[in-house]
């Protein structure tokens, strides 16, 4: 491992934006090449990183030479690792797959803001995971959240614009209310440090100040990744922006959000206060199963393909958040091999859905008819897709959904079972309608079975490899099993 | 006697919290997407008061070396007011201020594609067109 590693994952799209912007201006391709090798290189010191991390141990990274608790420290542990591994590769094969999607559905005049503004969102959200100060959190979330409600805003769809603006608002608030958080921290303890502030919390438990500090952050968090209640803006932001934008907001920008929480909670706070002291468990045990349920019946619904992901992205997140509350080991392991899981899910079937979009031009499933004969391939990954959202066994659907139920079990809070299975059954019903519609209706054009499969390998692969993971994590459960254990260890552990 | 206590003494987090629901007001119950752009403005404005009116330390002076402006102040006993916040701050203006022109670019494309900016007209469009 290098020793300036930990400072490259942020410099390298940080001036990988810069450097496509410039050569962007002399020619257009060369963007889409950058932002590939961008988050290449990214994806790569993150997997160094996370090997250094279970040989050595924390690695602390002291920015500019300034020691902590004064200067700004990047930390990379068992939790910050694994999901900047996590993100990295998302964005990788994001960022491979946008190249001829961009091309074609959001027009080559764009194509050098979109990867500039793409670049600059992996620099804003892996600044946010390897980060140690809690100020630079706020900083590095609003440069991850203004280059997002661009991204947004970028396709053709004119609703897009409106569903930026509204996520915009909210996102804002968001915002503010973390960085009021963190203002009232440092108001009671004079620090930013995350570590630091570890330290000096435990005395003023009880303050007003440190209550109200918690609770701004767990609402202005909440906000960012759709916690039920506070999901309005996600709807049409996720189903009107451009599939490949769908994807990395609900496969990184929900997932960094839950990071930046679950880091608060244990890291800043300790898992005494939040179990013990605030009753946030208590909330959290309520809302995640209803937006479990209640979000599948609503995919239920839909036939817009995009909207349909996006109601289901919300009771995945309710998934992720009832393991946090279930507060033990087993449970929080399943929330962290969720997060991996539905980063792979739901980004591998934004970008399917982008495929199709791309082919036919067709977003409600009930106009997917025959799309088993002339795109096969296609329809081959959504059903493996489909058969890990439900949690088939020997899919890595299965095997985050079991630790969360085996958590359940040990928290001894059984109910929690019949949710998990219904909303299985629900996935069931709604993966089931597209893989009815595809394999089990005639094309309604005769012509369209001509048409065989055009679509670029460059969007075809990063798909395949996903839906590759998917199996293989299903099987080989203990690859990622390892570090998301010792990362849920290490949250619940006294430091 | 302890109501004025309460009042006065913490004046600076009464004017922060009424900016702040003043903000939310805007942001909630206005129609017009500019209007609401000026809430989210007034709200943001609410927390940097916020930060800088923490930094103030009594009978404090700006953390800057001392001078002869400063009269009868020496090293020992001069206090002064703390600066981070203030830094902090600033970093938080600039994001405000980026935050507010990506808002208003974003009004503008809506006033382009829909001809008004009115939420609840922009809404009814929207219904009618799916």
């Amino acid at each position: 491992m290098n020793l300036h590693f930990p400072v490259l994952v942020i410099l390298i799209p940080l001036f990988g934006a810069l450097l496509t912007f410039f050569t962007g201006l002399l020619r257009r391709t060369w963007a889409w090449h950058i932002a590939a090798y961008a988050t290449f290189l990214c994806f790569a010191i993150s997997m160094d990183l996370l090997l250094s991390v279970h040989a050595t141990g924390r690695i602390s990274y002291w920015l500019g030479g300034w020691a902590p608790p004064w200067g700004i420290e990047y930390v990379v542990d068992y939790l910050s690792s694994y999901i900047l591994v996590v993100i990295s590769f998302i964005s990788l094969m994001i960022a491979v797959f946008a190249g001829p999607y961009v091309k074609k559905q959001i027009g080559t005049e764009r194509e050098l803001t979109f990867f500039v503004l793409y670049l600059l969102l992996i620099t804003g959200l892996l600044g946010m995971v390897i980060t140690g100060d809690i100020f630079n959190v706020y900083v590095f979330l609003e440069i991850a959240s203004l280059s997002g409600y661009a991204l947004v805003a970028v396709g053709k769809k004119r609703g897009a614009v409106v569903a930026s603006y509204n996520y915009l608002i909210l996102g804002t608030v968001g915002a503010v209310f973390v960085l009021l958080g963190i203002g009232h921290l440092y108001m009671a303890t004079g620090t930013l440090n995350m570590a630091d502030l570890r330290e000096r919390l435990p005395e003023l438990y009880h303050s007003r100040v440190v209550l109200t500090a918690f609770v701004f952050f767990v609402i202005g968090f909440g906000l960012k990744f759709a916690l039920f209640p506070l999901h309005t803006w996600l709807l049409s932001a996720h189903s009107l922006a451009p599939s490949a934008i769908s994807a990395i907001l609900a496969a990184a920008v929900l997932k960094v959000n839950l990071y930046a929480l679950m880091r608060v909670m244990f890291t800043v706070f300790t898992p005494t206060f939040v179990y013990e002291v605030v009753p946030i468990t208590e909330i959290l045990f309520v809302i995640a199963p209803i937006a479990i349920l209640v979000s599948s019946v609503m995919a239920l619904a839909q036939t817009n393909i995009k909207r349909m992901l996006a109601y289901s992205s919300i009771g995945q997140i309710g998934y992720i958040v009832l393991g946090l509350a279930l507060a033990n080991e087993t449970a929080l392991t399943g929330s962290l091999l969720h997060m991996l899981n539905h980063a792979l899910m739901k980004g591998g079937l934004f970008l399917l859905a982008g495929v199709i979009i791309y082919q036919t031009d067709r977003y409600h499933i009930t106009d997917w008819k025959g799309l088993g004969k002339t795109m096969p391939l296609t329809m081959l990954a959504f059903t493996i897709y489909g058969l890990s959202m439900v949690g088939i066994p020997l899919t890595a659907g299965f095997v985050s959904k079991w630790y969360l139920a085996i958590g359940a079990l040990e928290a001894g809070r059984w109910y929690f079972i019949p949710v998990i299975l219904v909303s299985s059954l629900l996935t069931a019903v709604y993966f089931w309608r597209i893989i009815e519609w595809g394999y089990f209706h005639e094309p309604d054009d005769p012509e369209d079975a001509q048409d065989r499969c055009h679509v670029p390998w460059a969007m075809m692969i990063p798909i395949l490899v996903m839906a590759f993971l998917l199996l293989f994590f299903g099987v080989a459960a203990f690859i990622p099993e390892g570090p998301a254990r010792q990362a849920a260890i290490m949250l619940l552990g006294v430091q | 006697m302890e109501m004025i206590e309460i009042i006065a003494g913490k004046f600076n987090y009464w004017i922060y919290i009424s900016l702040m629901m003043i903000g939310f007001y805007a942001m909630i119950a206005k129609g017009n997407l500019i209007k609401k752009i000026v809430g989210l403005n007034i709200f943001q404005t609410a927390v940097f008061l916020f930060y800088i009116s923490i930094a103030v330390v009594e009978g404090s002076t700006a953390p800057i070396l001392l001078s002869r402006a400063h009269g009868a102040l020496t090293p020992e006993t001069v206090i002064y007011t703390n600066p981070i916040p203030h830094v902090l701050i600033l970093t938080a203006i600039v994001v405000g201020v980026s935050v507010t022109a990506v808002a208003l670019a974003l009004a503008i494309k809506i006033y382009r594609a829909y001809g008004t900016l009115d939420e609840y007209k922009i809404a009814k469009m929207e219904q009618e067109a799916e």
